[in-house]
């Protein structure tokens, strides 16, 4: 049996991901003035959440001060966020 | 109040809630039009950074996408400007698309007061009336407060009545 060639290392090929593909998050954070129903149905009216997911987002936007409320490529976030301006949420996109 | 009818969304408002909703949408056209200034308050909590760390980003974005958002909120006050009635008490009836407009309407006109207010998540909105009420009874702020407070309930019923199931 030939001894399988020894062939030059290859280095695994890292794909550099483009900045712009890596995942981003869009955040909503509290504010003293929108109302609770009113983000709720915001949530479910914008990203087609259930009422018992929007309501669970809401809350968490309302206890911690802020919540992750849609994930991806970071023009998509960019453009939830300003649909979220649209409804008066205080909306803001980050690196995931 | 609003309530649900069939499928729409209705009130009836007196004379001086007509003339409260006309000027408040009012003041909201003119805050985005000839009043426009980005060192407001309002403005700021009204077209917020979207980089909150990164502000040429952020500068970069709003250049692409501030004037869409601006034309938006000026069409959606202009929603209850148009269906007011003129100057009389009188029965308003609003379709799924304009009671939309009308919510997120009022929800930038709290917004804008309540920046105005400096209403925060403790503040109760009871006691600070109490308080102005007090110090000055025909102040403006116990105005402004009672008008913040009213619109908070409106917008409840109008919400409600939106997404009433029948």
């Amino acid at each position: 049996m030939a001894l399988p060639q020894v062939a030059p290392v290859e280095t695994p090929e890292i794909e550099e991901v483009p900045l712009d593909d890596r995942a981003w998050v869009t955040i909503v954070w509290d504010d003293p003035v929108n109302l609770m129903s009113y983000v709720t149905w915001v949530f479910q009216k914008l990203f087609g959440y259930s009422r018992e997911k929007a309501e669970k987002l809401m809350l968490d936007v309302h206890h911690k001060g802020k919540a992750v409320v849609s994930t991806g490529a970071r023009e998509r976030m960019e453009l939830d966020a300003s649909q979220l301006h649209g409804y008066g949420l205080w909306a803001t996109v980050d690196r995931a | 109040m609003f309530r649900r009818n069939g499928r729409q969304c209705v009130a009836t408002f007196a004379i001086d809630e007509v003339r409260v909703l006309r000027k408040v949408a009012g003041e909201v056209v003119a805050l985005l039009t000839d009043g426009f200034d980005h060192g407001d308050p309002v403005v700021d909590r009204l077209f917020p950074d979207i980089y909150p760390d990164r502000p040429e980003d952020s500068a970069d974005f709003r250049k692409y996408t501030e004037g869409d958002l601006k034309t938006g909120k000026i069409d959606q006050a202009g929603a209850i400007l148009a269906a007011l009635p003129s100057d009389r008490a009188r029965e308003v009836r609003l379709d799924a698309e304009t009671a939309e407009a009308w919510l997120r309407a009022i929800n930038d006109a709290r917004l804008a007061m309540g920046t105005r207010l400096d209403i925060r998540a403790d503040t109760d909105l009871g006691e600070e009336l109490d308080d102005a009420l007090l110090h000055d009874p025909a102040s403006s702020r116990v105005f402004q407060l009672s008008v913040y407070a009213y619109l908070g309930y409106l917008q409840e019923s109008l919400l409600n009545a939106l997404t009433e199931v029948k």
